[in-house]
């Protein structure tokens, strides 16, 4: 992935989350409050500072974008609305689906099934599949 | 026909680098009436000045048109400037092309173009002016100051000491406000009531000041220079003439549910009671909500142990009218309440307090007489984590936006005065920026983890829960070292945000002054004008303007008392000439223009009145000139037109929109 690529994958997981990183004070409630905090490589302050530092490949590549419960707390901690949560589900959506590609149907589903897929991931699989 | 002159300003590059100025001034030349017109680079300078002197004088000026920046920055200057070259100073005009013009457009063909239309309209509204005459109205040499805490102590005092009268009108008991509830002061640590309690009874004794406690001002009328107060005195139930102060009442009280305000609801309080040890008046007040003889019937223990007679059940509300020349508003503040923090446990853990009920367990005079233990088993804590930020700096509407100043500082002082009077207990503070500008303000936050040990984290906490063996885990992120942190505490303190006093929004109705989305009261100019309010004769002092410490809070205190002594100073005030007037000959006395007046300024009278060949009597509409603000608001409400604002009559309006709006042909 060169420096432009990874600068555009932070562009659009800012555009699919709805996120102005600009607006956090960096207070860090969001990964005081995170319940997974010590599972993650990479915490909910620093998904939103290196989203906005264009530096999204490690975050992509880290296994904390499962980790993240979407409990949600984070959004509802932050005291300026950045919504943290809502810019792991990007990182995720843009490391679940490939641009252009299909790569999941309803019938795959059951053999990809485990106990570290978060339901949210599927479905938001689902959602941005079609578009 | 006027004899007009353009005088059209550059402002250095402010306006000319956008606006085109000598095109403005060529165009404005073959306007209507104008016989005269120049640009100069500043106007408002002694040389521009001299230029429209000189212009009046040698063309026979009768109106003039200054194209400069708004009214507000210097149609005073050219007003006195006409006046002094001898034409009436109410033939100025100001055409704004500063702020609403150069300022706001980029392209200069389109900025001038409109540069033009507003001197145009300006030009136009001249043709139609006429000289006007400032009133005059005496000023009342007494001053109201709303709030006893320590802005209004300290406004009172500096206004008393000059000669004037002042009356205090405070809701609670006693005078003292918030800095009674103190124990030490940041940054020299020397003790609140120590250097408050003096000028508390200063205030008491000085023969200029008079006190109404447990009063709250009821309704405002007038003016500035001529305010008429009514105040209304709530029922103590006890008589403050005979009452010596004995405490015999508050210890004979069988009741003991109320809970004492003073001590922040920590510890509990008799029904009849003294704030306070050096609560000014030391009177008792009884709580009618608490009182057994207001509940039940039966008692009255107070009134029978009374040896002076003092206690009085049957006491009523009194209300007091004054006039007031001017008006302090010293209502102060609060702190909010923490129900859209749970994550914080306070309404579920006991020992999870604010700073300020931290304040009162610190203090000799609190519930635990000085010696800090935690409210919950009166064990003393071992390990204390405070969070700062709790609902300041919050845009999701659950607190408030500001930073409310004072929690570093203070949160500073309460973890250095632990670590001092306990050094074996842990003191750790969640921060997000440790905000410490002031006079040796920083050292002091510095000498508290340098010298004292104080752990500073950076980071906010994010949950405080019960770890079912009476500890409080307080997890939160530690950013610096990118971890997440639990602590066993015994206590947490959590600097909860500051917000204007309940009491300011109904005030600021009151007395029309203007106040932001945070209930604070807006000053004149932000700058220049820092502790008037924008309604003349109105004054703020202290943190009822927006967040200060208390030196900040008494050098606002004494400086809107010399606005205040400045203003008293006067015999006679000038009041605006651009007042309403209803033409008796048109006013058929319907009350359309009373029902909208918002300053009570219109009133109604039999007039004889001369209409051709009818002579007659009629109800007339009469406006008060002296209270008369000049809105408008009676020229819009008069279905027949005869209202008319001086100054700003229909005809002018009308005459400034049309030649706005007529086509030039370009």
């Amino acid at each position: 992935m060169t420096e432009n690529e990874e600068k555009k994958l932070c562009a659009e997981a800012l555009i699919i989350s709805g996120v102005k990183p600009e607006k956090c004070m960096k207070c860090g409630k969001c990964s005081g409050a995170c319940p997974s905090y010590d599972e993650m490589e990479y915490h909910p302050h620093q998904f939103v500072d290196m989203v906005s530092k264009g530096q999204i490949k490690k975050l992509m590549e880290s296994a904390s974008i499962y980790k993240c419960l979407s409990c949600f707390v984070c959004v509802e901690r932050c005291p300026r609305n950045v919504m943290p949560a809502n810019i792991i589900e990007a990182v995720r959506a843009l490391q679940e689906r490939p641009q252009g590609t299909d790569r999941l149907t309803p019938d795959e589903v059951k053999n990809i099934l485990d106990d570290d897929t978060p339901q949210q991931l599927l479905m938001a699989a689902f959602r941005k599949y079609s578009r | 026909m006027q004899r007009i002159g353009v005088f059209v300003c550059w402002c250095g590059s402010n306006i000319a680098a956008t606006v085109d100025v000598k095109k403005v001034a060529e165009e404005l030349k073959s306007e209507p009436g104008v016989v005269y017109s120049a640009d100069y680079q500043y106007m408002c300078s002694e040389n521009g000045q001299n230029l429209i002197k000189s212009a009046i004088k040698d063309y026979s000026l009768t109106g003039i048109v200054v194209c400069s920046c708004s009214p507000r920055m210097h149609e005073a200057t050219f007003r006195k400037t006409a006046s002094e070259a001898g034409i009436n100073p109410y033939m100025v005009e100001i055409a704004n092309i500063r702020e609403q013009c150069s300022w706001i457009h980029k392209d200069m063909a389109t900025a001038t173009q409109k540069a033009i239309i507003l001197g145009r309209a300006a030009v136009a509204k001249v043709n139609l002016n006429t000289p006007l005459t400032e009133g005059e109205s005496p000023v009342v040499k007494r001053a109201l100051v709303i709030g006893g805490g320590i802005a209004g102590i300290q406004t009172a005092l500096d206004i008393a000491d000059a000669g004037y009268k002042v009356d205090i009108v405070e809701k609670k008991p006693t005078i003292g406000g918030k800095m009674a509830q103190l124990d030490k002061t940041f940054p020299t640590l020397d003790c609140a009531a120590c250097i408050l309690t003096p000028k508390m009874v200063e205030a008491a004794q000085h023969e200029n000041i008079t006190l109404y406690t447990y009063s709250e001002v009821e309704e405002v009328k007038g003016y500035v220079g001529n305010f008429d107060v009514k105040i209304r005195k709530k029922a103590r139930y006890v008589n403050e003439n005979l009452c010596t102060g004995c405490g015999e009442c508050t210890s004979k009280c069988p009741s003991r549910k109320g809970l004492n305000e003073f001590n922040m609801g920590l510890d509990g309080r008799g029904a009849i009671y003294i704030p306070f040890a050096q609560a000014i008046p030391n009177v008792p007040v009884i709580d009618t909500a608490q009182c057994i003889k207001f509940k039940t019937g039966k008692c009255g223990l107070c009134q029978m142990n009374c040896p002076s007679k003092a206690v009085d059940f049957s006491q009523k509300d009194e209300f007091i009218d004054e006039k007031y020349g001017a008006i302090v508003v010293a209502t102060g503040f609060d702190i909010i309440t923490l129900e859209n923090y749970e994550e914080y446990g306070y309404s579920m853990y006991k020992d999870v307090v604010t700073s300020l009920e931290f304040e009162r367990l610190m203090n000799a005079a609190g519930p635990s007489k000085g010696h800090l233990e935690r409210p919950s088993d009166h064990k003393q804590p071992k390990t204390i984590v405070f969070v700062q930020c709790v609902g300041s700096r919050d845009t999701t509407g659950c607190g408030k936006e500001y930073c409310s100043k004072i929690c570093c500082m203070y949160t500073a002082k309460h973890a250095m005065l632990t670590r001092e009077k306990y050094p074996d207990t842990e003191v750790y503070v969640f921060y997000i920026d440790v905000r410490t500008p002031g006079k040796n303000f920083d050292e002091f936050y510095r000498r508290a983890v340098e010298q004292y040990g104080v752990h500073y984290i950076k980071g906010m906490v994010g949950k405080v829960y019960d770890d079912g063996q009476g500890h409080l885990m307080v997890r939160g992120s530690d950013l610096l070292a990118n971890e997440q942190l639990t602590i066993k505490a015994d206590m947490v303190v959590l600097a909860a945000a500051t917000k204007a006093d309940e009491s300011a929004r109904k005030l600021g109705t009151m007395l029309t002054a203007s106040m932001d989305t945070n209930d604070f009261f807006t000053e004149a100019h932000p700058k220049l004008r820092p502790v008037e309010s924008p309604t003349a004769g109105v004054f703020l002092s202290g943190f009822c303007q927006g967040p200060k410490d208390i030196p900040e809070t008494v050098a606002q205190a004494g400086a809107a008392a010399a606005k205040v002594i400045g203003l008293l100073a006067k015999n006679k005030l000038k009041s605006n000439p651009c007042v309403a007037r209803a033409d008796s000959l048109i006013c058929s006395g319907c009350s359309n223009c009373e029902k909208v007046c918002p300053f009570g300024a219109i009133t109604y009278a039999e007039t004889d009145v001369n209409d051709g060949t009818v002579r007659e009597k009629r109800r007339v509409a009469v406006v008060n000139e002296a209270v008369c603000k000049g809105c408008g608001a009676c020229t819009v409400a008069c279905p027949s037109g005869a209202m008319d604002l001086k100054g700003f009559t229909n005809k002018q309006i009308f005459a400034e929109v049309d030649a706005i709006c007529r086509q030039t042909g370009e």
